[in-house]
């Protein structure tokens, strides 16, 4: 209760009152995770269930256009699925993907920092090169490597229960060294303060000087980039299906709805397309704009706190 | 020297710093070779002296003369490279962590910094609790929370603010809460490293103050580490004066003050500014503290002094103890020709 | 013509997001040529925002809101900013507490001071490597042609401080404006550098406003002291007047806790609490919850400054109005 009290008068929530582009970029992100994950109450159709899906519904218009039907608010997809249900169900597969590859990448990519940041000498060097490894291996080539190989071990239809764990851990695997690079930096910064040493003097144990005194105070950059992570994951996702390496289309993510919507778009069928990537490029710029405000307010240099 | 009967002994302590980075930035080619350059920092050079149950030893001297590093070193923050500690005649600056934590909760420090001593993360009470819970693992939570509550008192600190953070508070109270941090866990010695100069004149006495009276309360030993030369008169025992890395003299306050010996202490000490004193003769100094990477052979103190001879330049002064209790390190000193 | 410098009234706000704050409130003081100011405060008294505003150098959000300051008889709140820009640097110079907010870390020293000089005089470039050495000559740096050609970070902070301050004096100024001069050096400098300051106000004829906390340094240089309190000057006078006959608590509490002097380890005299911060200053005498003599008074009314005997010495206290009747 006292830290809600203690919120509500901080610098933190006054500034993003004042901030219509926060507040709005914010308000737009919250409805659409709210959304994708009431998916199943919210949607009309269930995509998944292959009983209710009609090939012969297939590639039916908006519903306010000619030919449109208004069981279909957004028309169908080439298989008869309801538009507007599977990009609901979409959205929640990107947004899980997006979120569990941030997760992935933050936890392994701030112990690793913080251990290299803290421990120094060899340990630093020799984690710090396998981050520059990896980030000099464009993830796009990790991925097709990975799906290949899975694919022919355990066949297609294991690859389609297994995919989107094994995005999660692609995308997250390709990006950890951002979190490793972000945090050993400010360990860096942290660890010859007086605080540090007065928590050594009483005795503390590595792990625990490490873990409750640093990690604390390394978290506020942290916070920045896993906004911006986010984004990038959920984009990262949508290329990864659209070239047919993601989420299979029996479970569609945004990607693979824009993936296989595509061929159509000649044809006429602009729709299958057209919606699922607008969607896919306002949640993403919610979430940018949300981390250029949380930048700004949390960058120390213009606020001290 | 009797080792048991002081409460800590210092016996040549070395402490050096490489700086020289990683070996690719020490390899350098000279004349076609290849070479390897290390470059150290020779911040403690061959320190001695002990410091005896409950006074206050203060060490001072301009910054980089080490004076920090020695209290870090003695504290076992920095692994010497030469040279012993003991505390009450047990060597501890060999000791593992482990091995060290019964001298933990005896031995204490407080910072310079009142902004960066505290984690900022942390509010009052977590950081006050954390050494006595850390030290005494089946203390009951209601001991823990009278202890915080009776240290925060003995500081000045109301305890009703226990649950706020360490930006609430402004440098004196941060620097109390300091203080109260280090005496959370009983300790009998003290290392306070400049404790008092981030701070304001008149908060300046009243942390002064604070610390005097835990002395006299705790029966606290000291070891205070500072530049400001008036304070060090006012609360010390003895005076250890330090140059590059190296003692020059060490006496008791009164007898430094009255009849300072080394030819660096006279300078020192006549360049502090004193109320209401005008155009104080001071002795200028020539030249530049060297630095502590290339340390000049013999007294390190050869090329600023007036009174150096060839012996100064050649020869590294010993430290020697006078009829008057002094300990001095200068070889004029020592042949009588400076009084 | 009068005075060197004469401010007058000078008020100066910062517009923050809850409403103006007032940093400086109502200050006047005045300086002659080879007079040596004093500023004396603790950390938030206003010492370096004064000294700012002399050469109209505060940052956003703050702001001169009233007031004049007299130089050579222009009023410097109103020039704009070009002609403030050809007067700070040349007629006023300014130091700071760090050498290296002077110096660009990228040039040779040579290379900053005659830049500096070409930008106020006109002169040939070589005549300007002249002056520089001239000047460097006059804050005694040992072997000013080599020192030319280094940069700064090859010189050690007092040397560096020394040069800042024959930049300063580049241009002949009448003001040196000097804010913590040697805060961040060590004993020894620091009594080199303020007996160069001392020195160079006499033979280069000018006017000397130090800013600082440490009593004792300013009673060894200054011709005069004036004590801050919360954005406005609470006591002044000659130098000696302030140290030895102290008449505001306020100052009366600096003097006495400060260390030496007294028993050693007997306690220092001390001001309980603390100053306050600009937005919660309290009604009446900013001093009041501090001060040991206060009456009623004291809570209501914002005590003036009031010249106390002949020798301007003058303080803004109610209760030495009433010491002074009962006398």
């Amino acid at each position: 209760m006292k830290r809600w009290q203690r919120f509500k008068s901080s610098y933190f929530l006054y500034s993003f009152r004042r901030d219509p582009v926060a507040v709005s970029s914010f308000t737009v992100f919250f409805l659409l995770v709210a959304v994708a994950f009431l998916a199943p109450v919210i949607a009309p159709f269930n995509p998944y269930d292959t009983t209710i899906i009609d090939i012969m519904d297939a590639e039916i218009a908006p519903s306010w256009m000619e030919g449109g039907e208004d069981r279909f608010w957004l028309g169908t997809d080439i298989q008869g699925r309801d538009l507007f249900s599977t990009m609901l169900y979409g959205l929640r597969t990107s947004v899980i993907i997006g979120l569990g590859a941030v997760i992935f990448q933050a936890i392994l990519g701030i112990s690793v920092g913080l251990t290299s940041g803290y421990l120094g000498g060899r340990i630093d060097a020799f984690f710090m090169r396998i981050a520059d490894i990896q980030f000099s291996i464009p993830y796009l080539i990790v991925a097709i490597i990975t799906s290949a190989i899975f694919q022919l071990a355990f066949g297609v239809g294991r690859f389609e229960q297994m995919a989107m764990p094994l995005l999660i851990v692609i995308i997250g695997m390709s990006e950890w060294p951002k979190y490793a690079r972000t945090v050993r930096a400010s360990v860096l910064g942290e660890k010859n303060k007086e605080y540090v040493e007065a928590a050594r003097v009483i005795g503390l144990n590595r792990r625990i000087i490490m873990f409750r005194h640093i990690l604390p105070n390394t978290l506020t950059p942290v916070l920045v980039i896993s906004t911006i992570q986010v984004a990038q994951a959920v984009m990262s996702e949508a290329a990864l299906s659209f070239l047919g390496l993601g989420m299979p289309i029996t479970k569609p993510s945004l990607g693979s709805l824009i993936n296989a919507g595509f061929e159509y778009v000649f044809s006429g069928s602009w729709w299958i397309t057209f919606f699922p990537g607008i969607l896919l490029v306002v949640f993403t710029l919610v979430i940018i704009l949300f981390g250029d405000w949380l930048r700004d307010v949390l960058n120390p240099k213009l606020y001290k706190g | 020297m009797d080792k048991s009967n002081h409460l800590l002994t210092i016996e040549n302590l070395v402490k050096h710093f490489d700086i020289s980075g990683g070996l690719l930035d020490q390899l350098s080619i000279e004349k076609g070779r290849v070479k390897r350059h290390r470059t150290i920092v020779k911040a403690v050079n061959d320190v001695s002296l002990f410091i005896k149950p409950g006074e206050t030893l203060s060490v001072v001297g301009e910054s980089g003369c080490g004076k920090s590093t020695l209290a870090r070193t003695i504290l076992g923050l920095y692994p010497p490279e030469s040279g012993q500690v003991f505390y009450r005649g047990d060597r501890i600056d060999h000791l593992s962590s482990q091995q060290m934590l019964p001298y933990r909760t005896k031995m204490q420090m407080i910072f310079q910094d009142p902004y960066a001593s505290l984690n900022p993360r942390m509010n009052v009470e977590r950081i006050l609790e954390e050494p006595v819970i850390f030290h005494n693992k089946s203390i009951r939570s209601d001991e823990v929370t009278e202890k915080v509550a009776e240290v925060m008192d003995l500081v000045g600190v109301d305890p009703k603010w226990s649950d706020r953070y360490p930006h609430e508070f402004s440098g004196g109270q941060r620097q109390r809460i300091s203080i109260a941090r280090a005496l959370m866990v009983d300790p009998e010695f003290i290392v306070a490293d400049e404790p008092v100069s981030a701070l304001d004149v008149s908060i300046q006495a009243q942390i002064l103050n604070l610390l005097m009276d835990a002395q006299e309360k705790r029966g606290l030993t000291y070891l205070l580490i500072t530049h400001d030369l008036s304070v060090v008169e006012h609360v010390s025992t003895r005076v250890a004066v330090m140059y590059l890395g190296c003692l020059c003299e060490l006496a008791t306050v009164k007898e430094l003050y009255n009849s300072p010996r080394h030819p660096y202490t006279k300078a020192l000490l006549s360049a502090i500014p004193r109320l209401g004193v005008r155009q104080p003769k001071h002795i200028r100094l020539k030249g530049e503290v060297p630095t502590p990477i290339n340390l000049p052979p013999g007294c390190v103190f050869h090329n600023r002094c007036t009174y150096a001879d060839d012996r100064c330049i050649v020869e590294v002064p010993k430290l020697l103890e006078l009829p008057s209790g002094t300990f001095v390190a200068c070889h004029r000193v020592e042949e009588g020709r400076l009084d | 013509m009068g005075h060197l410098l004469e401010v007058r009234n000078l008020e100066v706000k910062f517009a923050l997001r809850f409403g103006d704050l007032t940093a400086i409130d109502n200050i006047s003081f005045t300086l002659d040529k080879k007079e040596k100011l004093g500023l004396v405060g603790e950390s938030g008294a206003g010492k370096s925002v004064t000294g700012f505003s002399i050469i109209n150098l505060i940052s956003k959000p703050g702001y001169i809101s009233g007031g004049s300051i007299l130089f050579e008889d222009r009023d410097l709140s109103k020039l704009s900013t070009g002609e403030m820009r050809k007067l700070r640097g040349h007629r006023i110079s300014m130091i700071f507490q760090d050498p290296m907010m002077t110096l660009n870390p990228v040039l040779t020293i040579g290379t900053q001071m005659t830049e500096t000089v070409l930008a106020h005089m006109k002169v040939s470039k070589s005549d300007a490597m002249d002056i520089a050495l001239e000047k460097l000559k006059k804050v005694y740096i040992p072997s000013p042609e080599k020192r030319l050609f280094q940069y700064p970070h090859e010189c050690s902070g007092g040397m560096r401080q020394r040069i800042v301050i024959a930049i300063a004096l580049l241009t002949n100024p009448s003001l040196i404006v000097a804010d913590e001069p040697t805060t961040a050096l060590d004993v020894t400098i620091q009594a080199g550098i303020m007996d160069l300051l001392q020195e160079l106000c006499t033979t280069e004829d000018m006017g000397l406003i130090l800013i600082t906390h440490d009593l004792a340094v300013v009673s060894q240089v200054t011709d005069k002291i004036a004590v801050m309190y919360a954005g406005r000057i609470i006591e002044t006078g000659p130098t000696e007047e302030i140290v030895n006959n102290p008449r505001h608590p306020y100052t009366k509490g600096l003097i006495n806790s400060l260390p030496g002097g007294l028993q050693a380890g007997s306690r220092l005299a001390q001001i309980p609490g603390m100053m306050p911060t600009l937005t919660d200053i309290p009604d009446g005498c900013a001093f009041n919850p501090r001060c040991t003599i206060n009456g009623p008074i004291c809570l209501e009314k914002l005590p003036e400054l009031r010249v106390l005997d002949g020798k301007n010495h003058s303080a803004a206290c109610h209760m030495l109005e009433n010491d002074q009747r009962d006398k």
